[in-house]
């Protein structure tokens, strides 16, 4: 399973690196999504700093379908999807490569917003330990949740538009809590973080399960 | 379910079993009406407005049955020695069923909200979960719609309705779990909050609510039956229907009869 995780996970990465779809076009899109963001606030600009941590986690969002829709729209052509079927890659594997290549390139892109949102919004750190296992956790779920929905909407022609219907309200959870503990981190609330960190961790260990069940009967049959 | 989906030789989704059934909710639903608007008596603090009590919780467990019968029907389809399409055309009318429910809870508890607590919508856990709960099943209509092979189609929407109704039980424990300004159960405690005319309006109200969805669920699920039926028969028939037509407009034997029954006008080929 981890083998052909490796194999998938590879290839989906090797093939961004090439195409450089993720660096000239999901990252300057994320960065303009945050300029949106401060022309949407541009009389207040205390509560853009008070709703930096909330903004990222939109604007990761938007991003994840991106990811997601990118993640699967590169088996769609050539039959590859057929390819992958026909591999005898352990279907977990490759629930587990795609998700792992999907929270890979959420990563570079949290980096590159958390320094848009430093910078543009002026947002201070205060525990940058929760911070960054936060993000590290609510990436896992994005990843997870994404791909299994990006799975079921894989093959179809509306692809583009069900996607969003399908993952926005399930990763409704990561942006509350990752929100949550990141203005807690940012001192911005005095709720306990670490309790939302547990509610993205229980959520990511689900999309994982789910992923790995499940996976099988989607790969055969979407 | 077997004489339930069999419909064949039948016109519409109508039988004896579903015309008492719905004699049966129009009753209850009157009896409902009745108690809860002219024999309960307004409440203390919220005046006539706690007469939503007797459709709001009924409609929102309405809608929770909808959609945990659809995780179970996906269930039965998703476990191979139970697979069957009778489950994945339950699976379909519940959820659709339950939507419709769903919106009935959250317009009728806005309102309520809008009087009792001054405002029409809050960010409770309560109310975000319930219309997310909406949101995914919204979802979950689509991606049925979407997918055209019918076997794929029955796959997917049973793994995405099994997962999403995962959302029910914390939607119902969501004003344990949470601070919220949405009360706490009333009913399901060891001591029920209401008494007398309440309680018996109440119980009416959730009798009701049960009558009306097995109603419109042995319809909705017929009309499901039907369109499964359309969907693999339905050319076969439209081809065998002209063709018979065709045979006998022109009165006589075509040699290729395919052609002919798509044709739109066969008996001008003569």
């Amino acid at each position: 399973m981890w083998r052909d995780a490796v194999l998938v996970g590879g290839k989906d990465l090797r093939v961004e690196l090439r195409s450089r779809v993720a660096t000239m076009q999901v990252a300057p899109y994320a960065i303009l999504v945050l300029l949106l963001f401060g022309f949407a606030f541009d009389q207040n600009h205390a509560l853009l700093t008070q709703a930096a941590a909330g903004l990222f986690w939109v604007a990761v969002l938007l991003c994840s379908l991106l990811a997601v829709q990118r993640s699967f729209s590169i088996e769609s052509v050539d039959g590859t999807r057929d390819g992958l079927r026909l591999s005898g890659l352990d279907p977990a594997g490759i629930f587990l490569g795609k998700a792992g290549a999907v929270a890979a390139q959420l990563v570079a892109l949290e980096v590159l917003l958390g320094f848009g949102v430093v910078v543009l919004f002026g947002a201070d750190l205060r525990d940058p330990g929760l911070l960054v296992l936060t993000a590290a956790v609510a990436t896992v779920g994005l990843a997870a949740a994404g791909t299994v929905y990006g799975m079921m909407a894989a093959g179809l022609r509306v692809r583009e538009t069900l996607m969003p219907l399908l993952i926005l309200p399930v990763v409704a959870p990561v942006l509350l809590g990752a929100t949550q503990a990141w203005m807690a981190a940012l001192g911005q609330s005095s709720a306990d973080g670490w309790k939302w960190m547990g509610l993205l961790a229980s959520f990511a260990a689900i999309y994982v399960t789910i992923g790995i069940l499940g996976f099988s009967t989607l790969v055969e049959e979407a | 379910m077997g004489s339930v989906g069999d419909l064949r030789g039948r016109r519409g989704t109508g039988d004896r079993v579903t015309r008492i059934l719905g004699w049966s909710t129009l009753v209850a639903v009157v009896a409902t009406a009745w108690v809860g608007l002219v024999v309960s008596p307004p409440d203390v603090v919220q005046g006539d407005l706690v007469r939503l009590i007797y459709v709001h919780p009924a409609a929102a467990t309405t809608c929770y049955v909808g959609f945990g019968l659809c995780a179970l029907a996906s269930l039965a389809y998703l476990w191979p020695r139970t697979r069957s399409w009778r489950w994945d055309q339950l699976a379909a009318a519940s959820a659709e069923i339950g939507v419709v429910f769903c919106v009935i809870t959250i317009v009728t508890g806005s309102i309520w909200g809008r009087g009792s607590w001054g405002v029409w919508w809050t960010w409770d856990a309560r109310l975000t979960l319930t219309a997310l709960l909406l949101a995914v099943f919204i979802g979950y209509l689509a991606l049925r719609r979407a997918i055209a092979d019918r076997r794929s189609r029955a796959m997917v929407s049973a793994v995405f309705g099994v997962v999403a109704a995962l959302l029910v039980p914390i939607d119902h424990e969501a004003t344990n779990w949470w601070q919220t300004l949405h009360q706490g159960n009333t009913l399901l405690r060891a001591n029920p909050l209401i008494h007398g005319w309440q309680l018996v309006g109440m119980l009416l109200s959730f009798a009701a609510f049960g009558l009306l969805f097995s109603w419109l669920l042995v319809h909705r699920f017929r009309v499901e039956v039907l369109e499964d039926r359309y969907e693999v028969e339905g050319f076969a028939t439209a081809i065998a229907e002209r063709r018979a037509e065709a045979g006998a407009g022109a009165g006589l034997e075509l040699a290729e009869p395919v052609v002919a029954a798509a044709t739109p006008e066969p008996a001008s080929q003569s």
